[in-house]
């Protein structure tokens, strides 16, 4: 197998060469200490302040609301445990959504053995909250309400606009898990009334391990992190500098001509999603058909498994994902899909595809060639679809 | 993730189909649990001379199945009874522990279709009852 299509850049994208290229000094010759006062290590701190700028223009939010992390799971650990433990007085009380990734979710569950409430906010069938079901949420002890900009298996992307207003009005804080929209999707912290905002590098062709939380200036949260002064003494820990330069660069490489690459990206996933629900039967596109991820694409097949399929891809060279049970290990499959109301049966056939700016349109035209056949395949071995063709189960 | 037998059995199952008149027919699993396998036997004096299986689930469901049929072709019911999930995991040079589900669900299946056989012949059987191949269903912790 030589060539490799990769439609899987919501699971992490490529390191840019220019990204590499700005690390690497950083690894060998300029590997100072930023804490350290001689040469290389004022150096290291600049190189620090320089990538802090960069994160800054790319939000526009100012560099001292900037802080770096080790991933986009640790921004959302920080954003969440630090702010509900910071404000322990004022409430208790805590509004996310039932298809936050785990790092949320997980994070949420823990707070709620530490004795803080949750409210985890349903999703109508394309995956997007209610404001009416969040303003009915909110009661005197909310302190936090913290949604993703944009989901990492169905791609919809939640009025992020509108909630930060409505958290705005009643004086809640807002934290969004922009962890899949960042570099995706132009964004304004301010025009959004955003004042937690995670991010992760490695999802737009930045290095892996490094992530950043905004937060607004004046907003207190506790530290997670306990030991030296860096990063203004909220989160210690030597700076992964190289890591933090290639963010840098990611990013500013990531929100240049935004525009001009959502659009090529979303002209591929629209031709794919038309050609896919028009020559396979029996399949329906999860996510919301406009307000979605340029790049997200999620469909189900009935009477089919995930894992098989993405096996099939694979050896024709084809990477993408799946919320099927077996692919994660669990007896359910993805939580985001049976939020969206997917029976059990319809979320194990599930299929993610994610396109980046390296994709073309012969990738498609491949995908189309390929999977057609594979996902026919499959249906022939099932005993599900037996019966369907046999007419003894209707659908 | 899988060994090379499996991704051989996943990539080539050998007797996937239908069969019409089988003598015996089990199907274990369902959709919601993400599998479903379904065995077709063709018994003549005792020996299991055609077997075909279709199955809906992963790549370790799929192999398995597959694996379990080749295992069974040209034995007697008898031996056919014999056959456990750990000996077609190990024909299948393993599963990974989260997958030793489906093999047991290839048993599982191969005894259903025995023992519809044997209800169709009139002939008392005393083995265990077959699970229904749902993990949501029972606590047996498969090896
Ligand atoms: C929405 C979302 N949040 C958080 C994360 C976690 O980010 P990281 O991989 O940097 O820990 C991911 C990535 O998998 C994601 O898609």
């Amino acid at each position: 197998m030589d060539k490799v299509i990769y439609l899987d850049h919501a699971a992490t994208t490529s390191v840019r060469q220019e990204v590499v290229q700005e690390m690497l000094p950083y690894f060998t010759e300029k590997y100072g200490n930023a804490s350290s006062i001689y040469a290389i290590g004022r150096e290291s701190k600049k190189a620090i302040e320089d990538a802090r700028e960069k994160v800054a223009k790319a939000l526009k939010c100012g560099p001292k609301e900037v802080f770096f992390t080790g991933s986009g799971t640790e921004s959302d650990n920080w954003a969440i445990k630090g702010m509900a433990f910071a404000n322990r007085e004022k409430g208790n009380h805590i509004i996310t959504t039932a298809v936050e990734h785990h790092a949320v979710l997980h994070t949420c569950q823990y707070l709620e053995k530490e004795g803080f409430e949750v409210t985890y906010l349903p999703v109508d069938e394309h995956g997007v909250i209610s404001l009416e079901q969040l303003e009915k949420a909110i009661t005197d002890k909310t302190i936090l309400i913290s949604v993703m900009f944009a989901n990492n298996e169905i791609g919809t992307i939640q009025p992020i606009k509108e909630i930060g207003r409505i958290a705005r009005e009643k004086g809640i804080y807002f934290h969004t898990d922009a962890v899949q929209a960042v570099g995706h999707v132009p964004i304004d912290v301010n025009e959004y009334n955003i004042d937690m905002l995670s991010l992760s590098a490695h999802k737009f062709h930045g290095p892996k391990g490094v992530g950043v939380l905004y937060v607004r200036k004046g907003i207190k949260i506790h530290t997670l992190l306990q030991g030296g002064a860096h990063e203004r003494g909220k989160r210690a820990g030597t700076e992964n500098i190289p890591g933090i330069v290639g963010a840098g660069k990611a990013i500013e490489m990531a929100t240049k001509d935004i525009e001009d690459k959502v659009s090529k990206i979303q002209a591929l996933r629209d031709r794919l999603i038309t050609e896919v629900l028009e020559k396979i039967p029996y399949c329906r596109l999860n996510g919301h058909p406009t307000q979605r991820l340029p790049g997200n694409v999620n469909f189900s097949f009935e009477f089919i498994e995930g894992e098989s399929l993405l096996l099939m891809l694979d050896m024709k060279g084809v990477a993408a994902s799946s919320g099927s049970a077996c692919t994660s290990g669990a007896l359910d499959p993805s939580h985001v899909l049976l939020a969206i109301g997917l029976p059990h049966e319809i979320a194990h056939g599930s299929l993610r595809l994610t396109f980046g700016d390296d994709n073309t349109e012969q990738d498609v035209d491949y995908v189309m060639e390929v999977l057609p056949p594979i996902v026919e395949r499959l249906r022939e071995m099932s005993p599900l679809y037996e019966e369907v063709k046999r007419g003894v189960k209707h659908v | 993730m899988y060994s090379e037998k499996v991704m051989d059995h996943f990539s080539n199952p050998r007797n996937v189909g239908e069969i019409e008149n089988a003598d015996g027919v089990g199907q274990v699993g369902n959709a919601k649990c993400g599998d479903i396998m379904k065995m077709y036997l063709k018994i003549e004096n005792d020996m299991i001379v055609d077997v075909k299986f279709k199955t809906f689930g992963c790549g370790a469901a799929v192999a398995t199945s597959s694996m379990a049929t080749e295992m069974v072709l040209g034995k007697t019911v008898e031996e056919a009874l014999q056959i456990t999930n750990k000996a077609v995991a190990e024909a299948l040079d393993g599963l990974p522990p989260a997958k030793m589900h489906c093999s047991n669900l290839a048993e599982e299946a191969l005894r259903a279709a025995i023992q519809d056989y044997y209800k169709k012949n009139g002939i008392p059987f005393d083995g265990e009852p077959v699970c229904s191949g749902c993990c949501h269903d029972c606590s047996v912790v498969h090896e």
